[in-house]
């Protein structure tokens, strides 16, 4: 166990690889209750939202859930997050590192009118992935999972218990997070071991989790989004409404989506058999060009060594050969596109 | 746990199997069970002189970067190459298959001075779950 967030955090349950390979090909469990959950409520979180953040917040459908990141006015991202629009009341899902900033943030600025309330340690947040997530909480469920739309949620009873029930995740698998009253986490968690044990349900920790989420092309933050790593930079300009009327450093990305020449975030394969981990430094033609921010040997790529950093823009482009300099020797690699891994949807063939 | 009794223990859990004036070095169960799934190991070249307590290598888990120190001066005159192609040797027979380098000692008589015999490491393994 390992203190997070003010939580003692599961890194391992069993072995990163084992767990890892339960996600990929029948489902594992986390205990994700250390996350920030902040309800809020009235008629104006939404505009007030669409200000503080760079996704559009009003067109949000009932039950529907969307990834967001609260920006600074340089474009820097103060967290990435899941907005969930709930019959009565919005969710608000932040990192467990950035609960106190964004409660901050928040709790300073609030407009008159909106109910702010900080549930973390009241809930919590239990994700099941994999390809057979459905199968194992389909008969425990009194509504039908099989339906819920990716991004939207349903509520209901899971093993008899309350719960609000999102199709989403960070595993780059099909799956749904569990969202249940704090008292009822054990109970649930037992249940589920037992129900999904004859699928090869297995609880995973937080390193299978980090891995699983590298390999999907999910950004993490503190690697690769920050205070200083933008939606830009972080590849993550998807979520960036530039036609919204305005928010939280849009001018400045704006500015830095014109001039281009910004650095961001790559993925890369090493040749070779040495793990690439955050922090080396990494050199194109014998010039430093950036630093990795995430690595891991990737069990769904054989084994290979897989990597993000951020570098210099030419230097950022697929197919570029990059040096990586581990304990002081060059290790090559190359920029790839990401995902490193993408899942097969039902209907396509390997 | 059972700690082989041939051999001398480090408080960074490597071990050291002395034989006359050569040396096997490894990582104990212990060691092998707190770092996980082993993905990589990188070992001295044979030849390389290794210093008492300084750095000889490297393990790496999926997660976590972890320094070999040397237990004893000496050496390098073999080094276990089946290891770096397949790491997770070092998980399933630490103490065994999964040796990392032998070496030739620079000074046999003293090189288990100050480490600990099989039950003294045992006490301190048992000492740190507490």
């Amino acid at each position: 166990m390992s203190p997070f967030g003010g939580f003692l955090m599961p890194i391992v349950y069993s072995s990163i690889l084992d767990e890892h390979r339960a996600v990929r090909t029948a489902a594992g469990m986390f205990d994700l209750s250390h996350m920030g959950q902040f309800v809020l409520s009235g008629d104006g979180v939404a505009g007030w939202l669409d200000e503080l953040t760079v996704n559009e917040v009003a067109t949000m459908k009932p039950n529907q859930a969307r990834y967001n990141m609260f920006t600074n006015s340089r474009g820097g991202v103060h967290d990435d997050v899941i907005l969930y629009q709930l019959p009565g009341h919005w969710l608000l899902v932040v990192n467990a590192g950035n609960t106190e900033k964004i409660w901050q943030l928040l709790t300073a600025a609030l407009p008159p009118g909106i109910s702010l309330f900080n549930r973390t340690l009241e809930s919590a947040l239990i994700a099941v992935q994999g390809p057979r997530a459905v199968e194992i909480l389909k008969p425990l469920c009194d509504f039908d999972v099989a339906t819920l739309r990716y991004y939207y949620a349903g509520q209901g009873t899971v093993g008899g218990i309350a719960a609000e029930v999102a199709r989403t995740g960070y595993t780059g698998e099909d799956g749904f997070e569990l969202f249940i009253q704090a008292g009822s986490a054990q109970a649930l968690w037992d249940h589920l071991g037992e129900a999904g044990a004859g699928y090869g349900l297995l609880p995973a920790g937080l390193g299978a989790r980090d891995v699983l989420r590298l390999e999907a092309g999910m950004p993490l933050y503190g690697h690769e989004l920050s205070e200083d790593i933008t939606p830009l930079m972080g590849g993550q300009q998807w979520a960036v409404r530039f036609d919204k009327p305005s928010f939280s450093g849009k001018e400045a990305l704006e500015r830095q989506r014109l001039g281009g020449a910004f650095d961001r975030i790559a993925g890369l394969v090493m040749d070779g058999k040495a793990p690439a981990r955050a922090g080396y430094p990494v050199s194109f033609e014998g010039q430093i060009v950036g630093q990795i921010r995430s690595g891991a040997p990737a069990p769904a790529l054989g084994g290979k060594n897989i990597a993000t950093a951020l570098l210099k823009r030419p230097a950022a482009d697929v197919g570029t050969r990059l040096a990586v300099e581990i304990r002081g020797a060059q290790h090559m690699a190359t920029v790839v596109p990401m995902p490193f891994y993408k899942r097969l949807r039902s209907g396509e063939r390997s | 746990m059972s700690q082989p009794g041939d051999r001398v223990y480090t408080k960074e859990h490597e071990w050291l199997r002395i034989e006359g004036s050569s040396a096997t070095i490894g990582i104990t169960d212990y060691a092998q069970s707190s770092l996980g799934d082993i993905v990589y190991v990188e070992l001295p070249k044979p030849g390389a002189q290794l210093e008492r307590s300084k750095p000889m290598g490297v393990v790496e888990s999926v997660k976590a970067v972890s320094d070999i120190y040397a237990p004893a001066a000496g050496t390098v005159s073999e080094i276990n190459s089946s290891v770096e192609d397949d790491p997770a040797k070092v998980n399933a027979d630490p103490f065994g298959d999964g040796w990392l380098v032998k070496v030739t000692l620079q000074d046999p008589n003293a090189a288990a001075q100050g480490l600990l015999d099989a039950q003294a490491y045992a006490d301190f393994v048992a000492s740190l779950s507490h």
